[in-house]
């Protein structure tokens, strides 16, 4: 082992990297709940990636085909019943794991300065992981897929001078079918995850970097002792290795009570006209998308103008980019920001709502609430360049206050 | 703030409830989701059913395997239709072409049926046919108005009008054709995810796995973390 090891350390960093970034990568000593999420993302990411091998081993891209090859997976396929609904059930509590992964970091300000950059790449991320997800969901060729496709390639065809181009270049024809999902397949299967990957592995590297942030928003750093260690920090390997497990193994028993007893998810994991073939001439009554992106189409219904529509939901996905930029507070963590922390709390209520909104049928009477929910969306990012300036902050602890 | 806006939910909970609102109730099967019954279901839907509708992603082998029949037995009482082959899916020898002609539609596959629509609607649409001498066949729905397919069930039913009066008595007490019915919902429920009774059956296990996973791993986070103050 001693020899390998050395004979491979010659050659490549390998026990390098180990020290750098597991035994002597150290991490504030006081994560909470919220500090699980991270590892839980990874974890995903692997299991959708070997799920997702071996539904390709049976999956046929073509409309004709895609249906029939989805139901042979469930039915005649052994276990095939299994992957599909890891996979699916993965899809959505992936999205769950990240959603609160990102609230973390609004709650405590890890996409302040020097965490700029790790920040942009996890936004980067998250709209890459939105793109996965809707080519994922139109493969199976339900009639929700068909029609999810026909909608969102129509709204990109909206936009203005490229859309048609865009649209025609996604679906590979005049409407969605055989050339959409060959190429849908390609993006699913290949260029979005590679791209997952490589964003995954730059998210790391500029977090090893920078340090983790805390939940008191205190650079670790900035306290060393006499051997140039952070007092406050403890080595992630073996101390947050053995904690993440723990989050991975109840994250598994949510996982697995999804899988085995309510894996369509009262058709929010499954979409139930989704049982029924890709139909061109047969609407399903509501064609709303799945719950991740929800908040979005709210969004868009909001507003009766196509164009503004599209000019809004463009906006809506950069806000949180530009957030570094908008917020001047010198405090990280909203523990010491009375105002800025019941700000991230009505954000994160506005978006459950435009979720809401967003799977309900387009009703006149939700317009009004759709529109105040998208205008309160909006005045978080607006207001907080202002908000950050004026408000009192409570004093931040020189070190890590004890918990 | 926080106030205004459990307000606003509250209000718009209100309005999607009233969405939600339907015309005909949907009634709930009196049946329980276990291999008995859904075998039972089988057979009546192969008696009453099978010679139109296919569910033709079940495949009759996959009979003996989930349900314990004998081969014999799927041969005897579920096979009728001509021209069935044992490994192969569970389809009526009637052509889709011959069915639409005489029908005015094919008679859909029913495999995911249960699943589209749920129990509860297949249930209380087989329970609520009419006799109506203004359609084609002699029939209509409650559920389902100007419903293509007739009652099948009306020799074991009998034969009710619009407002639910016996016009006919059927071999049938009411009690005994709303367990048919309802065994043959169950069965519906099982092809459009066969899966369910073997995920039943090996959940507590995996879930188990998971629980023990998750104590080992924070027995031994608490042990590792001892010594960081």
């Amino acid at each position: 082992m001693g020899r390998l090891t050395a004979w491979v350390d010659r050659r490549f960093p390998f026990s390098a990297l180990v020290r750098t970034s597991m035994t002597e990568y150290y991490a504030p000593k006081n994560f909470n709940f919220w500090y699980f999420f991270g590892s839980l993302a990874l974890f995903v990411f692997a299991a959708q990636i070997i799920s997702g091998i071996l539904l390709l081993a049976h999956y046929q891209p073509s409309a004709k085909a895609a249906f029939n090859s989805v139901q042979t997976i469930m039915y005649d396929v052994k276990w095939g019943w299994l992957v599909r609904y890891i996979h699916t059930t993965g899809a959505s509590l992936f999205f769950i794991v990240i959603y609160l992964h990102m609230l973390r970091g609004y709650l405590y300000g890890s996409f302040k300065r020097p965490r700029e950059l790790l920040w942009l790449v996890g936004v980067a991320l998250y709209v890459c992981l939105m793109g996965e997800a809707y080519f994922g969901y139109v493969l199976p060729f339900g009639n929700m897929s068909y029609w999810g496709g026909e909608v969102i390639t129509s709204i990109i065809a909206a936009i203005p001078y490229l859309g048609d181009w865009l649209a025609s270049v996604l679906r590979g024809s005049f409407g969605v079918g055989t050339p959409t999902l060959t190429r849908f397949v390609a993006f699913h299967a290949v260029l979005l995850p590679a791209l997952l990957a490589v964003l995954i592995l730059t998210h790391l590297l500029a977090l090893h970097e920078v340090g983790s942030n805390n939940p008191d928003g205190v650079e670790i750093r900035e306290h060393l002792d006499a051997r140039g260690r952070p007092v406050d920090g403890i080595p992630f390997h073996p101390y947050y290795t053995v904690k993440d497990m723990f989050g991975v193994g109840v994250f598994l028993v949510v996982f697995c009570a999804i899988v085995f007893y309510a894996p369509t998810f009262h058709g929010l994991f499954i979409e139930t006209y989704n049982f029924s073939p890709a139909n061109p001439l047969k609407t399903p009554p509501d064609v709303t998308p799945a719950w991740y992106l929800a908040p979005y189409y709210a969004m868009l219904r909001a507003v009766p103008n196509k164009a503004v529509g599209i000019g809004i939901l463009f906006a809506a996905i950069i806000a949180p980019f530009l957030l570094p930029w908008l917020d001047y507070s010198p405090v990280k963590s909203s523990r010491y920001r009375p105002v800025y922390r019941w700000m991230v709390i009505a954000f994160a209520l506005t978006l459950l709502a435009l979720g809401w909104i967003g799977m309900q049928p387009a009703t006149p009477a939700l317009l009004l609430p759709a529109r105040i929910f998208l205008a309160l969306y909006f005045l978080f990012f607006l207001s907080l360049p202002l908000v950050s300036r004026l408000e009192p902050t409570r004093p931040v602890p020189q070190r890590i206050s004890a918990s | 703030m926080i106030a205004r806006l459990s307000v606003l939910f509250l209000a718009l909970a209100v309005v999607a409830a009233h969405a939600a609102a339907q015309t005909t109730p949907l009634l709930s099967p009196p049946a329980a989701f276990d291999r008995a019954t859904i075998r039972r279901g089988a057979q009546w839907f192969a008696q009453y059913c099978l010679s139109c509708h296919s569910v033709k992603w079940i495949r009759y082998d996959r009979l003996t395997r989930d349900l314990g029949f004998s081969k014999d037995a799927v041969r005897q009482e579920l096979m009728f239709p001509g021209g069935a082959h044992f490994a192969q899916g569970m389809v009526p020898t009637l052509s889709a072409r011959d069915a639409a002609a005489w029908f005015g539609v094919a008679p859909p596959d029913l495999t995911l049926e249960a699943r589209l629509r749920g129990g509860a609607w297949i249930y209380t649409y087989l329970r609520s046919f009419y006799f109506d001498p203004t359609r084609p066949s002699g029939w209509n729905n409650h559920l389902f108005p100007d419903a293509a397919m007739p009652n099948v069930l009306a020799p074991i039913s009998g034969i009710r009008d619009a407002k639910g009066r016996l016009i006919q008595r059927g071999r049938l007490t009411p009690r005994q054709v709303n367990q048919v019915i309802g065994a043959i919902t169950v069965w519906l429920e099982y092809t459009s995810d066969p899966s369910k009774l073997e995920r039943e059956r090996l959940g507590p296990y995996v879930i188990g796995f998971a629980l023990l996973l998750s104590v080992v791993a924070y027995l031994m986070k608490r042990a590792y973390w001892r010594e960081v103050s």
